[in-house]
C-alpha cells in the first residue's frame, strides 16, 4: 500500500498527475546535460540523453563490435580513402522527414563544418560526402582513418532532420529532431528533459516505454534515495561504495560493464620548469613509482575489488590489451633500486594534483603511502576540477591524477594523450618512435596488423611511462527490478530499446 | 517623500555599476579557462579556440565588460555557453522556484523561531524554555546538508511519504508542489528559525521587564492580551527586521539545499554555472540578486520613514 501511495505521489510530483496512466522511465543523471545539440554536445551525461532520441548510423555490441544502427552496412576501398554507406530503408525523423541519402550528407556535413563543432576533430579526415543514390553515402577521405566506423557509432554519426537544422541554426539543440526511438517533448534546465516515443521509428516494435522523464540528480546518495523510494527507475553512476546496499536489496538491480577508459596519472615530463625533479626526469624512477604501486590493493582499499586494475590505455579484457606486458606486481625493493640507479636520493617530494573528489582523494591517499614506503613523498594538492585542467595544460604540476572516460576504438585513447604536443599531451611528452606508431596505427584497419603496431607502442611508452594507468572502473547503473531487458554496454549509455516496465 | 524617493533611486546607478565592475572582475578572477571546460573532454585547440572567438574571450577584459554592459543596458544579460539558452529566460524560469522556496521557508521559520521565542521567554526557567533553547542550538548547529539526507532517508526512502528530490511548480499541482518543497523548505527554515528564536527570546524578556508592561498588568489586563497585545508587537521590530534580512538571504538561493533536494532554483544554477566557467550565467544571477538585495533596502527605508514621521525630514 506504502509503495503504491509513493508510486502515486511521485506520478504526481514528477509528471503533474498528467501521464501514470502511460508508462514512463524516469532515469536520474548525475549532471545536468549541455545543449542537446549532436554538433554542438560535448558532454558525457548529454550522450545517454542522445541514446533515446538521436540514433546514430552505427552503434556496438557488449563485445565492442560495431553493428548497424540508421546504416546497414558499411565497405572501406582497399586503399582505405573511400567508405560507402548503405542507409536503412524507410527511416523517418520525428518532422517525417525521410532519412536519405541526402540527409546523411547533410549531417555528415554539419559535423564537419558548423562553427563550434566539436565533433570536426573526430571525423577530420573526411574530405567530402557523395550521394550514390537515394540509400547510399559515399565518405571519400583526405587520408586512411582507421576509427571512422567507431567514430560514427557515437555523435559524429547522429543523423539530424535538414529542415529542422537548418531552419533552427545554432538553436536547433533546444529543440532537437533527430532519428531515434522517442522525440523531444520538453527541457527545463537543471529540473528535466522529457521525450515521448516516436510512432513511425524504424523499429517501433522494440519500444515499449510511453515516455522517459531525465532528472538531473547531482548527488549520488540522493539519487540511490530516489531510486529506493521510487522516485527513479534506474540511474548512473552509482558509487562503488553503494554497491553492497544495491545488491542487498530485492527490489534493485544493478548492472554493470567494464568501461572503455581509465584512472591513470600523467607525469610532467616536459612540460615546463615542473618537469625539473627526479620523476619528471628519469623513466626509471616513474618505473619506480609504477612498481611501488599495489593496485590490486588499491581497488580493494577503495572501490572494494569491484573495478579492475589495469597498465594500458585499454582494460584487460579489451581486445587490444597487450598480454605480453602484464599488470606489474608491487615490488618496493626493485622500486627503490630503480631510485638507486637512477641516481635520486630519497626521499623526494612530489608536487601531486589531484582533482576534488570523495574516490580520487581516497585513491590519492592511497598511492601516497604506497608510494612512501619506496622514498616518493607525494604530496596531494587537491584542486578544484576545472582549475586542474588549466594548471594542467600549464605544466603547472609534477603528477595529475586524471581519469579519461573513453572511447570506442583505441585510437581514442592513445592518441591525444601520447602524440607530440596533442591536445591533452599535459605531460609534455615527445617520442618521434611512439609518434611514428600511433599514426601508423591510424592508417591500418586489419585487426591484427594494428595490434601488432600498437604491440611496439605499449613497449615505448611503458618504458618511458609519461603516464601510469592504475586501473578500468566499472559503468555502474543501478535500476529498479521492474525494469526487464535492460543490458550494460562498456560506453556507459543507457539505451532504451528493448525496455519494459513491469 | 518623493525628494528622498528620487535621491536615493539615483544613488542606486552608482551602486549598481560598481557592483558589476565588482561582478565581472571578481569573476576573472576565477581560476580555470571557461574555453578549456567548454571543449569537451578532447578539448581541440581548434574548438577551443573557436569558442574564445565567439564568446569574446580573446578580447582585452575592458572590451569584454564593455560588451557586457552595453547587453545589460538593453536587457540581454547574454546567453549560457552551455546550453545556449539566453540568461534572462534561465533566471525567469529560476525566480518562481527561489521565490516559493524562500517563503515557505521564511513561514516556517517565523512560525516555529517567532512561537518558540515567545513561549521561552513567557516561561522563563521551565522544561518549556530549556527545551525551547536546546531546540534553537540543534537548529543552529545541524549542517543543511546532513538534515537534508536524513529527511530524504526518513519521510522518502523508510515512509514513502514524500518526494526525495525534484520540483513541481504550484500552477500545476499545488498538493504536489507542496510535497516537493516542505522537506528542503523545513531545512532552511530551520536553520533560520533557531537564529529568530534566540532573538524573539531576548527581545520578549526585555519588553516583559518594563514599565509599561508592568503598568498593562497593574490595570489588570489578562495575561494574553498582556503577552500578544503589549508585549510582543513591540518585541517584533528587531526580529521582523531580522526575518526580512533572512529572505534576502534565501533568495539569493540556497545552494546546498537545491543541490541535495535536485530544486532548479538560483543556488543551483549559480552552483552549476560556476563549475562550468559559464561566466554569463553567473553574472547575470549576481546582477539580479545584487539588484534584488538594494530593492529590498529601499523598501526597508520607505517603511522605516512610513512608521516613524520624524525622518521625513
Amino acid at each position: 500500500m506504502k509503495t503504491i501511495a509513493a508510486v502515486a505521489t511521485f506520478c504526481t510530483v514528477f509528471l503533474a498527475g498528467a501521464a501514470c496512466a502511460q508508462s514512463t522511465l524516469r532515469i536520474g543523471l548525475a549532471e545536468d546535460p549541455d545543449i542537446l545539440d549532436p554538433t554542438l554536445a560535448r558532454t558525457y551525461v548529454g550522450r545517454i540523453v542522445f541514446a533515446s532520441f538521436c540514433d546514430k548510423l552505427f552503434d556496438i555490441d557488449e563485445k565492442l563490435n560495431v553493428v548497424p544502427q540508421l546504416a546497414l552496412s558499411h565497405e572501406t576501398s582497399a586503399d582505405g580513402k573511400e567508405v560507402v554507406i548503405k542507409l536503412r530503408p524507410g527511416v523517418k525523423f520525428h518532422d517525417g522527414e525521410p532519412l536519405d541519402a541526402a540527409a546523411a550528407k547533410y549531417s555528415l556535413e554539419r559535423h564537419l563544418t558548423m562553427q563550434g563543432s566539436f565533433r570536426k576533430p573526430e571525423i577530420a579526415a573526411l574530405d567530402r560526402v557523395e550521394v550514390v543514390d537515394a540509400r547510399t553515402v559515399r565518405l571519400v577521405l583526405k587520408t586512411p582513418y582507421s576509427p571512422l566506423i567507431a567514430q560514427l557509432t557515437d555523435r559524429s554519426g547522429m543523423m539530424v532532420s535538414p529542415k529542422a537544422a537548418t531552419a533552427a541554426g545554432d538553436r536547433f539543440g533546444l529543440h532537437p529532431v533527430c532519428a531515434g526511438p522517442y522525440k523531444f517533448v520538453q527541457r527545463v534546465p537543471q529540473d528535466r528533459i522529457v521525450v515521448e516515443k516516436f510512432s513511425d521509428y524504424w523499429d517501433k516494435d522494440n519500444v515499449h516505454i510511453d515516455r522517459i522523464v531525465y532528472l538531473p540528480i547531482v548527488d549520488a546518495t540522493v539519487r540511490l534515495a530516489n531510486l529506493k523510494s521510487g522516485g527513479l527507475d534506474l540511474f548512473e553512476r552509482a558509487l562503488a561504495t553503494d554497491i553492497k546496499e544495491i545488491r542487498s536489496d530485492s527490489k534493485l538491480k544493478l548492472s554493470t560493464a567494464l568501461e572503455l577508459g581509465y584512472q591513470g596519472i600523467d607525469i610532467n615530463v616536459d612540460n615546463g620548469p615542473a618537469a625539473r625533479n627526479p620523476l619528471g626526469s628519469s623513466a626509471e624512477v616513474r618505473q619506480a613509482l609504477s612498481l611501488a604501486i599495489d593496485r590490486d590493493a588499491l581497488n580493494a582499499v577503495v572501490f572494494n575489488g569491484e573495478f579492475v586494475p589495469g597498465n594500458q590505455w585499454v582494460s584487460p579484457e579489451h581486445p587490444y590489451y597487450q598480454k605480453s606486458f602484464p599488470v606489474p606486481k608491487r615490488d618496493v625493493e626493485k622500486a627503490k633500486a630503480l631510485i638507486r640507479e637512477a641516481g635520486a636520493s630519497t626521499p623526494f617530494d612530489v608536487d601531486f594534483m589531484v582533482p576534488k573528489g570523495e574516490e580520487t582523494q581516497a585513491v590519492a591517499e592511497v598511492i601516497q603511502a604506497m608510494a612512501a614506503e619506496a622514498g616518493i613523498n607525494m604530496k596531494i594538492r587537491v584542486t578544484e576540477f576545472a582549475t586542474s585542467l588549466k594548471q594542467a595544460e600549464a605544466g603547472e604540476y609534477q603528477a595529475y591524477l586524471l581519469a579519461w572516460s573513453g572511447r570506442t576504438d583505441p585510437d581514442g585513447n592513445l592518441y591525444i594523450f601520447h602524440k607530440c604536443r596533442a591536445p591533452q599531451d599535459y605531460p609534455g611528452y615527445c617520442n618521434a618512435g611512439a609518434d611514428r606508431l600511433l599514426d601508423e596505427g591510424r592508417l591500418v584497419s586489419d585487426f591484427s596488423k594494428r595490434k601488432a603496431i600498437y604491440e611496439q607502442l605499449t613497449k615505448i611508452i611503458l618504458a618511458d611511462d609519461p603516464k601510469l594507468y592504475l586501473y578500468h572502473r566499472r559503468v555502474l547503473i543501478a535500476h529498479t527490478t521492474r525494469l526487464e531487458g535492460y543490458k550494460q554496454m562498456p560506453d556507459g549509455l543507457v539505451r532504451v530499446v528493448g525496455l519494459r516496465l513491469k | 517623500m518623493l525628494t528622498f524617493l528620487g535621491n536615493r533611486l539615483l544613488q542606486l546607478i552608482p551602486t549598481l555599476f560598481f557592483v558589476s565592475l565588482i561582478i565581472f572582475c571578481l569573476q576573472q578572477l576565477l581560476p580555470g579557462d571557461p574555453a578549456l571546460v567548454m571543449a569537451g573532454e578532447e578539448r581541440d585547440p581548434e574548438v577551443i579556440a573557436q569558442i574564445r572567438r565567439q564568446y569574446r574571450l580573446d578580447q582585452p577584459l575592458p572590451v569584454q565588460y564593455v560588451y557586457w554592459v552595453k547587453g545589460v543596458v538593453t536587457g540581454d544579460l547574454g546567453e549560457s555557453m552551455r546550453i545556449k539558452v539566453p540568461v534572462r529566460d534561465l533566471i525567469l524560469e529560476k525566480l518562481p522556484v527561489t521565490v516559493q522556496l524562500a517563503t515557505m521557508a521564511i513561514v516556517i521559520a517565523l512560525v516555529i523561531g517567532v512561537g518558540a521565542g515567545i513561549i521561552s521567554a513567557v516561561k522563563k526557567g521551565t522544561l518549556w524554555d530549556y527545551a525551547a533553547n536546546v531546540l534553537a542550538l540543534w537548529g543552529i548547529s545541524t549542517p543543511n546538508f546532513w538534515l537534508g539526507i536524513m529527511l530524504i532517508f526518513l519521510f522518502s526512502v523508510k515512509l514513502g511519504w514524500l518526494p526525495a528530490s525534484g520540483f513541481v511548480h504550484l500552477s500545476q499541482d499545488w498538493r504536489a508542489s507542496l510535497a516537493a518543497t516542505i522537506m528542503p523548505a523545513f531545512v532552511l527554515g530551520n536553520a533560520i528559525a533557531a537564529v529568530l528564536m534566540r532573538h524573539t527570546r531576548s527581545a520578549m524578556l526585555a519588553v516583559l521587564d518594563s514599565d509599561y508592561v508592568r503598568t498593562a498588568r497593574a490595570k489588570g489586563l489578562r495575561e494574553r492580551t498582556v503577552i500578544l497585545k503589549h508585549a510582543m508587537r513591540n518585541a517584533l521590530t528587531p526580529v521582523i527586521t531580522l526575518a526580512a534580512l533572512e529572505l534576502g538571504t534565501l533568495l539569493s538561493g540556497a545552494v546546498l539545499t537545491e543541490q541535495i533536494f535536485s530544486i532548479p532554483g538560483f543556488g543551483k544554477l549559480i552552483v552549476d554555472s560556476v563549475f562550468n566557467r559559464d561566466y554569463a550565467v553567473v553574472q547575470g544571477v549576481v546582477l539580479v540578486t545584487a539588484t534584488t538585495y538594494l530593492a529590498l533596502n529601499l523598501l526597508a527605508d520607505v517603511a522605516y520613514i512610513l512608521v516613524n514621521p520624524r525622518l521625513r525630514g
